[in-house]
């Protein structure tokens, strides 16, 4: 929608924000990737850093526990050389009454230059871009049910990686779309990057009302939904569903839906498996799909670091360059 | 007091007059509509030339805050508010703090309601003891009182057997019980309708059955029990035909809609625009315009009137609290249905008086010789927006229909034939 774009972009069209995948032309979306190239080899130097934010300051503002995918950022923004403050609002001013909005001042009155934010309310990113000071970039590390897009970026870098192009691609998204950020920023970014064709795969409990609108199409079985497939994404089945309230058991779960090599084998031969982490072995997955010569988790996680770089250095860079002009 | 209301076009749906006639007041009471009574002798005269002269508005449903929630708004700054909208008689849901299960809490209300002097407040008493969906209420004694009616607000009764007792003991007084239909397990804490939008932004989908099937439920259970029943702020299309067609089938209901329902839909949620975080839920266009047409088969419109402060409006959208400050725009949207070929202008103002009258059974909404002097003249042409919440009268401010081009602006308000409202002159 326009809303996203308008807050996320600046007046001459570069990123400022980055909240949603929705409403970002492909354009953003490709720089993104050919940033995080650039990027890709800083990890492998003997010296792990470049100085393009040194001497900002970026607040992982995690109002939800989540060491891993603050631990990446974290990593990103050191090798760019930026002061990082870890903020666990879960276990702070949260549960002393302080409003988001209270807390959000008090921050950013330490001459914040960033925010890396996470809530367990979707709109929550969002909400946040909007109190903030023009100076200030938010970038959503996740929102409730909403987006997760650096997840969903750092997918689609895998995927090129892998293919080279989109266009030819069919992709399965396999599991709870219900409950997933990830899934919604994933079906975004596939959609505008223009892969040939977006599928959902899951049991109807766990499949959103009017999800087809998003442009995806719905199977409930995987033979069906995984024929001529170039990529799977596993989706984490997270454990408070799998006990009756939509799905019966993990056991009847990975019986229907978990990903065996012999599911595996409906996909195209070259087909990549891929999962946001952390992966559920013997419930989503079998160790031998997880582990095998087709999945490509583990890169998934390396490449994170530099797609968070490359869309923390695009929305610093965007205010600079729109400061001098 | 006598005052004589000069030229206007008297619009009177209980009457079905739509006439240029002059109205006389005495003694707070209609004194005659058209000819001047002999000898009458006016203390005051109002110009109503090229305005429409017609029954203070009746609110259904308006949120004053008060006791308990000060902060968002009080009998006095919510009536004061509904006087400048034309609005002379509100009533009052029973979830105020403490909630209004016993008589005192009530008789509060409404001294203070009389010592603020601009508008009629009534109040609907708890269908169940601190609207815990357990215990029955007191309802005799809320009845005795003045409660034009039992309900339990937004709170859920779960069990069936409770609700049936609480309906068979409001039938046994002929209390009307005004419904929330909502099922508590499939709204599931969610905060918008389900569907293709609410998947797109994440947020909790409170499906089209939450509200259907708990019509279901109650309408079974009125047909059981004989008691009176009025379903509150029905928001989906399918919900509306349920009690239109129990209506029409000789069972006692009846039904509004707030005014919202009837110009937003789920789409003007946008990017979680807060100030559209309503409950129900802003629903689809088909129900919107389902919603509508129920319009022409006699149901009644309200404000849902929720004043908050704007802290209540910051923070990611589940964690808002619904609802819309709406007193200050009933009157022009219901007059912008005709403008959008929903209904006539009679139509509309029917829906805004006599039949909230008849469904809270009481006298005023109408311009009857004899009736209270309850009126409300407005300039149906004059264009204005609420551009500026300083503008507003209600302590809330929150308003999603904040510059939207509003017609019809209240000019005078009457209350027992006594002068509660003009319009500061401005230039046009």
């Amino acid at each position: 929608m326009n809303h996203h774009r308008r807050l996320q972009l600046t007046k001459d069209g570069r990123l400022r924000h980055f909240i949603a995948i929705e409403g970002l032309p492909r354009a953003i979306l490709l720089s993104i990737l050919d940033t995080a190239e650039g990027f890709a080899g800083v990890g492998n130097q003997a010296v792990k850093k470049v100085p393009l934010l040194r001497g900002k300051t970026i607040v992982n503002l995690f109002f939800e526990s989540s060491t891993r995918t603050r631990t990446t950022f974290e990593v990103a923004a050191k090798r760019l050389s930026a002061d990082v403050i870890n903020f666990n609002i879960s276990t702070s001013s949260a549960s002393k009454g302080e409003s988001l909005l209270d807390t959000l001042r008090n921050l950013e009155a330490m001459q914040t230059d960033m925010f890396v934010v996470r809530h367990d309310e979707s709109g929550a990113a969002h909400f946040i871009a909007q109190q903030v000071a023009p100076h200030v970039s938010v970038i959503n590390a996740g929102d409730g049910r909403h987006a997760h897009p650096t997840q969903a970026m750092l997918d689609m870098f895998t995927i090129r990686r892998h293919f080279g192009e989109f266009a030819p691609l069919n992709v399965a998204i396999v599991g709870d779309l219900l409950h997933s950020r990830v899934a919604r920023s994933q079906i975004h970014a596939l959609t505008t990057l223009q892969v040939n064709e977006v599928r959902v795969i899951g049991p109807k409990t766990l499949i959103p009302k009017g999800i087809e609108q998003m442009g995806v199409h719905v199977y409930h079985d995987m033979q069906s939904g995984l024929r001529d497939v170039d990529v799977i994404i596993m989706l984490r089945l997270q454990r408070e569903r799998m006990h009756g309230a939509f799905i019966p058991s993990e056991h009847e779960y990975f019986q229907v839906y978990g990903l065996t090599p012999e599911r595996l084998a409906y996909a195209k031969p070259n087909a990549i498996v891929m999962h946001p982490g952390p992966i559920n072995r013997g419930v989503e997955i079998d160790s031998a799909v997880a582990d095998g010569p087709q999945s490509v988790i583990l890169e998934q996680v390396t490449n994170g670091i530099a797609v968070r770089m490359a869309v923390m250095a695009l929305t610093m860079g965007s205010y600079a360059t729109q400061g001098e002009a | 007091m006598r005052i004589h209301i000069q030229g206007g076009r008297v619009l009177d749906p209980a009457n079905d007059v739509d006439a240029q006639r002059d109205v006389y007041i005495a003694d707070g009471r209609i004194l005659a509509v058209g000819d001047a009574p002999k000898g009458f002798n006016s203390d005051r005269v109002i110009n109503a030339r090229g305005h429409i002269v017609c029954p203070g508005l009746i609110d259904m449903q308006a949120r004053l805050r008060e006791p308990g929630n000060e902060h968002k708004g009080t009998i006095l700054s919510e009536t004061r508010a509904a006087a400048a909208a034309g609005i002379t008689s509100l009533c009052c849901p029973p979830d105020t703090l403490p909630v209004v299960d016993t008589p005192a809490v009530a008789e509060l209300i409404y001294e203070r309601a009389l010592t603020a002097g601009y508008a009629k407040v009534l109040t609907l008493g708890a269908l169940t003891k601190g609207l815990e969906g357990t215990l029955i209420a007191e309802m005799k004694a809320l009845l005795d009182v003045g409660c034009v009616g039992v309900s339990n607000a937004w709170r859920p009764i779960t069990n069936t057997l409770v609700m049936r007792r609480a309906m068979e003991y409001a039938a046994t007084f002929d209390l009307p019980v005004f419904l929330h239909a909502e099922d508590p397990y499939l709204h599931a804490g969610g905060c918008a309708h389900e569907g293709a939008i609410s998947t797109r932004l994440g947020l909790g989908g409170i499906p089209e059955i939450a509200e259907t099937i708990a019509v279901a439920r109650d309408l079974a259970l009125v047909e059981e029990t004989g008691a009176r029943a009025h379903f509150c702020q029905l928001s989906t299309a399918r919900g509306m035909d349920m009690v239109l067609a129990a209506q029409a089938r000789g069972l006692p209901v009846t039904a509004d809609v707030s005014i919202h329902h009837l110009h937003l839909t789920e789409m003007d949620i946008g990017d979680y625009n807060a100030l559209c975080h309503v409950r129900p839920p802003l629903r689809t266009q088909r129900d919107r315009d389902g919603l509508r047409r129920a319009i022409l088969r006699g149901v009644a419109v309200c404000s849902a009137h929720q004043p908050h402060e704007p802290d209540a409006k910051a923070g990611p959208y589940a964690e808002t609290e619904p609802g819309i400050a709406g007193l200050e725009s009933l009157l022009p949207l219901t007059l912008r249905l005709v403008d959008d070929g929903v209904c006539t202008l009679l139509e509309a103002l029917a829906s805004l008086t006599v039949r909230p009258a008849r469904i809270l059974g009481v006298s005023s909404g109408s311009l009857s010789v004899g009736a209270d002097a309850d009126v409300c003249i407005f300039d149906p042409q004059r264009e204005w927006r609420l551009a500026d919440q300083d503008q507003m009268l209600s302590h809330g401010r929150n308003t999603p229909f904040f510059h939207w081009d509003l017609r019809g602006q209240v000019t005078h308000t009457l209350l027992n034939g006594r002068v509660v409202y003009t319009a500061t002159a401005q230039p046009a």
